[in-house]
């Protein structure tokens, strides 16, 4: 690790003050990590885990989350309980309840891959790490990494669980800069990789995360469930998984919602599979095809083309879960 | 501000290096919170902080800032009396090497919290409504961020249901 400064910001003007060369410190579970392993550097920590954070309802009737909400109290928050479901299953299923407690909505957002050649900073080739120099996961072990999205530059996923859950509930981020303020819809905040594997979001240099917010919760945001599947079936990443929202009217899909997690560089929001499954009769038969419609796109590697037919299946035995039917 | 370890300050490190891991460690000689891994994946390294249990080898010890830290050494009563969660480990044999069991049982004081509280897990059925008591299914879930490389899982939950079961008559 080289030297860094460390100060905590006091609110956040002061955070924003941050020179060039600082980095936010949210709980530190990614940041001080990545330090420690020299895959990142920081002249200065500017800790933004202690400004105000809350959770509290907008006047439409959402939710408002401030950046610095630990995880643990976003997923044991009553009204993410009962109106967000999938935002609650979401984040238990992440990390562990010590690594909950310590990290923030705002650094979950921010949170960097995990392929393995990313990390390995002293021994393998990444472009993300270092940009030119070429991907070693392309070849390499590869089980954890893309099918959708991809590029010959780079095949990393996002590795949160939480985004999964907001990307599909139409989550909004509120960010906070040196030029003053702006949202971004999360569906647009992470990029695909392309040929600049290092750009991941739409956060620019000084740009602070100052709380992520949530419509409304309509029929199918309530009635919602998020699926992880991964080789233990605690405390790890996940191979895939499925965020999926459902409103049947008459038998038939009046809305859906479905995002994935562990196949893109981003949390991918499904909107192939939704826009195929309007109107339609809500039975697993159709659930397939919209599934295996979405996944038409799919790019598998060597090591995870079983994850096409793992998150075709999932979607289907989630959103026939939904339908009240036997997955 | 100093840091405030088992009810004694200690003064911040001058190096915003220093895990809280490592100055426990090192520089304050409480060596009963272990390091496994050094980067979040065992649990060996739990402590308590403001009471909720954390990671100390990814927590800056300057993180912890003002804050009470409360470790393995913190847990005995006034009179050295063992913790009844460190007793039921001993009675369940929920340790073989013991190098997971300080963080274990952190760990466990914490969950027992939460499941007060009422916090879900992933495993709780109904969301709205909470956990549905301690079972054994919430004790493996709650404790999955605790690794035995001995493999004691078995008297690890059996301790813990101990205490579970005493704390509730
Ligand atoms: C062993 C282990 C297992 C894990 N398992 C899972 C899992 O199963 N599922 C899952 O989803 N996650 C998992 N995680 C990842 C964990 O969720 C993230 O590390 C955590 O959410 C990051 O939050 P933090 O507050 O600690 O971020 P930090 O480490 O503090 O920061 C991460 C990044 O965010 C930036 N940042 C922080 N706050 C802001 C802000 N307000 N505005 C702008 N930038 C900001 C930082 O500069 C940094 O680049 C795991 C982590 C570990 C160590
Ligand atoms: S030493 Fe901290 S989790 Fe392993
Ligand atoms: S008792 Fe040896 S690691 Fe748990």
């Amino acid at each position: 690790m080289t030297p860094f400064a460390y100060r905590t910001a006091s609110d956040r003007a002061d955070a924003l003050s941050a020179h060039s060369g600082a980095r936010f410190l949210g709980g530190g579970t990614n940041l001080v990590d990545l330090l420690r392993q020299n895959v990142e550097s920081a002249a200065e920590l500017v800790d933004v885990s202690r400004l105000p954070g809350s959770i509290s309802e907008t006047v439409n009737g959402g939710l408002l989350v401030g950046a610095s909400v630990k995880n643990s109290a976003l997923a044991a928050h009553p009204l993410v309980r009962s109106r967000y479901p999938m935002l609650s299953r979401a984040l238990l299923a992440g990390a562990s309840a010590q690594i909950r407690n310590m990290a923030t909505v705002g650094g979950n957002i921010m949170q960097r891959t995990r392929c393995v050649y990313f990390y390995d900073a002293e021994g393998a080739r990444c472009n993300k790490r270092q940009p030119g120099s070429g991907c070693d996961a392309i070849g390499g072990f590869n089980r954890y990494h893309a099918i959708l999205g991809a590029s010959e530059d780079c095949v990393a996923t996002h590795p949160s669980d939480m985004c999964v859950a907001l990307t599909a509930l139409d989550a909004v981020v509120h960010i906070a800069g040196p030029d003053g303020e702006r949202t971004v819809a999360l569906t647009e905040f992470h990029q695909l990789p392309g040929a600049t594997p290092h750009i991941e979001t739409l956060l620019k240099p000084g740009e602070l995360i100052t709380a992520v917010e949530l419509p409304p919760a309509g029929a199918s945001a309530t009635h919602s469930e998020y699926r992880k599947v991964r080789d233990r079936s605690s405390y790890a990443f996940a191979l895939i998984s499925v965020a999926g929202g459902l409103e049947v009217v008459d038998g038939k899909v009046a809305d859906v919602r479905i995002a994935l997690g562990g196949v893109a560089a981003k949390p991918w929001r499904a909107t192939r599979a939704e826009a195929a499954l309007k109107g339609l009769p809500a039975t697993r038969e159709n659930f397939l095809a919209a599934a295996a419609e979405e996944l038409t796109a799919a790019r598998p590697l060597d090591g995870n083309a079983f994850k096409v037919g793992l998150t075709q299946r999932t979607i289907a035995a989630v959103l026939t879960s939904l339908a009240g039917e036997r997955a | 501000m100093p840091i405030s370890i088992n009810g004694a300050d200690h003064p911040l490190p001058d190096d915003p290096r220093v895990s809280l891991l490592d100055l426990l460690r090192e520089r304050e000689g409480l060596t009963g919170t272990k390091l496994g891994c050094n980067q979040g994946a065992c649990g060996a390294c739990t402590v308590l902080l403001d009471g909720e249990r954390v990671l100390s080898c990814l927590t800056l010890a300057v993180q912890a800032d003002g804050r009470e830290v409360r470790t393995i050494e913190g847990l005995e009563g006034p009179d050295g009396a063992l913790h009844p969660l460190q007793q039921a480990f001993i009675d369940h044999d929920g340790f073989q090497c013991g190098y997971c069991t300080p963080g274990q049982i952190c760990s466990a004081i914490a969950m027992a919290q939460e499941l007060r509280r009422g916090d879900p897990s992933h495993v709780t059925a109904d969301l709205a409504s909470g956990p549905n008591g301690p079972t054994r299914e919430e004790i493996r879930e709650r404790m999955s961020g605790n690794l035995c490389r001995c493999g004691a899982h078995n008297g690890i939950v059996e301790a813990i249901e101990q205490m579970l079961a005493r704390e509730a008559l």
